[in-house]
């Protein structure tokens, strides 16, 4: 069998023109032609309007609660998918299937669900609702909600990355260590750790892109305070909705900016884990 | 998978547990330390964050009765919400799986200036924001952006209407298209093909019937999470639908509103019909796949 990945060829002929040319086109049209206009309208006025935008402390308040919720958010589903990862892949135990499904299904619901649910649970009329009031604690309209909401959101980001790959490199090596007279956490950190460092920055990276631009889940648990409850998507929004167009480009060209980073990582970190599962015959 | 046999490890390791015959233990025996700890940690963390969350979901809806949930649901404007949403999502995931297929195609087989940069770029519709796609796709085919101040004149209004929500999707669903798709291209023999050609098949026969079955599955997986995608998507298609109720309202949108009005019951009863709706497109397209292979295999 010949691998595909040596088997590309040069354009050559009308045929494989025509392809690449309808390719990018379409590119172009749903992919470029959007993120082209959040630029051009961010710098339609100028430098100084565009950096104007960042000096509003409604801005500021938005970048500090992105920043704060997602070092909460991410580390939190960081631990989640190393623990998970940890029992599914190098353990073998019954009800595996069903808790695989479990951690999948937010994949499946609307960010306005995700957000939801949290409402059902500690809004004025949810379940938990009656008692936080009492204990004098908001969870509904204020920062805890917010994390909870991008929390469930992101909840399998990293678990599925590392999932797969350290079910496909089973528990020989850690049992080796083991053996040897090393503790679980020393053959974690000394033997797993290693094998998985790339892919587990790999979910880090898309956990974090996630969780910083989250907006449906956030935006109906918000509140929309400004200065107060609006993360940085949310801050895009409300300036959108006050016709300020060009504050609502230039807030959002720094979330473009940190997709196209997270991009860039993304594709050197993907040639990494390549690179490592070759160099690692198994 | 290394599952360790406590009785092979005679003498240094306990003896196998003394159970009835027949009976299996819930998890084998493993030497490797640090199971309990982290899987307690995990059932903890999946029931506050996973099962409690759906708990209150499938049990909301029916505070007024099978009666409330029903009348929730078929309440015309909801019901016109949902058609909106479901149907978007399942056009756009269709044009989707041919799209995605030809961006798999190219990105895949043929060598050009820029391929990594163009595969780098397919994924950019999961990165960004989806409050900021949806601004800018407000903005670019609005009356006065550089796509709709092109279409208006020939009387095609896009932005605020029901094809904008389709317009959004497409962008939403293509990298889940390109990314199943791609690795089975990357992976496909290239010798079945070179047979199927140098036997005398036309190109177009031999993309037909040898290499669209063997990407069927992968066609379908990428469909169906699309659609999932596209049928809940907010951000991105919350500022270009224009939101009239009953003509370019979304399903989520209406979740909004009804939490808006403090209607739990209301909100959660579209919720839970828009998750169920999206697993069993899911399970069925499972179902599908299953068959797909059985029928490969014989």
């Amino acid at each position: 069998m010949i691998p595909r990945e040596l088997q590309t060829r040069a354009i050559n002929g009308p045929v494989p023109a025509i392809l690449l040319a309808l390719t990018l086109a379409w590119l172009a049209l749903i992919i470029g032609a959007p993120l082209a206009t959040v630029l051009v309208e961010a710098f339609s006025k100028g430098l100084d309007t565009f950096l104007a935008t960042f000096g509003e402390p409604d801005a500021l308040a938005a970048i500090r609660l992105t920043l704060l919720v997602a070092a909460i958010a991410v580390p939190l589903n960081c631990a989640f998918g190393l623990a998970a990862a940890w029992s599914i892949a190098k353990f073998e135990f019954q009800g595996k299937a069903l808790l695989l499904t479990l951690i999948d299904l937010p994949l499946s619901m609307s960010p306005v669900v995700s957000g939801l649910v949290w409402v059902l649970l500690f809004g004025a009329r949810g379940w938990f609702g009656h008692d936080l009031d009492i204990l004098g604690i908001k969870v509904i309209f204020a920062v805890p909600g917010i994390v909870l909401g991008t929390i469930i959101v992101t909840v399998p980001l990293i678990a599925r990355e590392l999932i797969p790959l350290m079910a496909e490199q089973g528990a020989d090596e850690e049992l080796a260590a083991t053996t040897l007279g090393a503790g679980g956490w020393t053959a974690f950190r000394r033997v797993t750790l290693p094998n998985i460092r790339w892919a587990l920055l790999h979910g880090v990276l898309l956990c974090n892109a996630r969780a910083m631009g989250e907006f449906g889940a956030v935006s109906v648990l918000s509140g929309h305070i400004r200065g107060l409850t609006n993360t940085l998507p949310l801050h895009v929004e409300a300036l959108y909705n006050d016709y300020d167009f060009v504050g609502a480009f230039s807030a959002a060209t720094l979330l473009a900016g940190l997709a196209i980073v997270t991009l860039v990582v993304k594709t050197v970190l993907e040639q990494l884990i390549r690179a490592g599962a070759t160099a690692k015959p198994s | 998978m290394v599952a360790v046999d406590a009785s092979s490890y005679a003498g240094t390791s306990r003896p196998p547990p003394l159970l009835a015959p027949g009976h299996r233990p819930w998890r084998e025996h493993s030497a490797l330390p640090g199971f309990n700890g982290a899987f307690a940690f995990t059932l903890v963390y999946v029931a506050l964050i996973i099962l409690l969350p759906l708990a209150a979901l499938a049990a909301r809806p029916w505070e007024h009765g099978l009666g409330g949930f029903v009348e929730a649901i078929l309440q015309p404007r909801t019901l016109a919400a949902l058609r909106l949403s479901f149907g978007a999502a399942s056009l756009a995931a269709l044009v989707n799986v041919g799209m995605g297929l030809l961006v798999a195609w190219v990105l895949s087989r043929y060598r050009f200036p820029g391929r990594r940069i163009v595969d780098a770029l397919v994924d950019l519709p999961f990165a960004l924001p989806t409050a900021v796609a949806g601004i800018a796709l407000a903005t670019l085919y609005g009356p006065n952006g550089w796509i709709g101040s092109l279409l208006e004149p020939l009387g095609l209004k896009v932005a605020f209407t029901p094809i904008g929500v389709f317009v959004a999707l497409l962008a939403v669903g293509l990298p889940f298209v390109v990314r199943a798709v791609q690795p089975v291209l990357e992976d496909l023999d290239a010798s079945l093909e070179e047979a199927s050609l140098t036997l005398g098949a036309h190109p177009v026969q031999t993309f037909v019937r040898v290499i669209l079955p063997a990407l069927a599955p992968a066609l379908l997986t990428g469909f169906a999470l699309a659609f999932a995608r596209g049928a809940g998507e907010y951000g991105s298609v919350i500022f270009i639908a224009g939101n009239m109720p009953g003509v370019s309202e979304i399903a989520p949108l209406v979740i909004v509103t009804r939490l808006e009005q403090y209607d739990y019951a209301g909100a959660a009863s579209v919720g839970l019909a828009m998750l169920a709706v999206s697993l069993l497109v899911l399970m069925g397209v499972n179902a599908l796949q299953v068959m797909l292979s059985r029928r490969g295999a014989r």
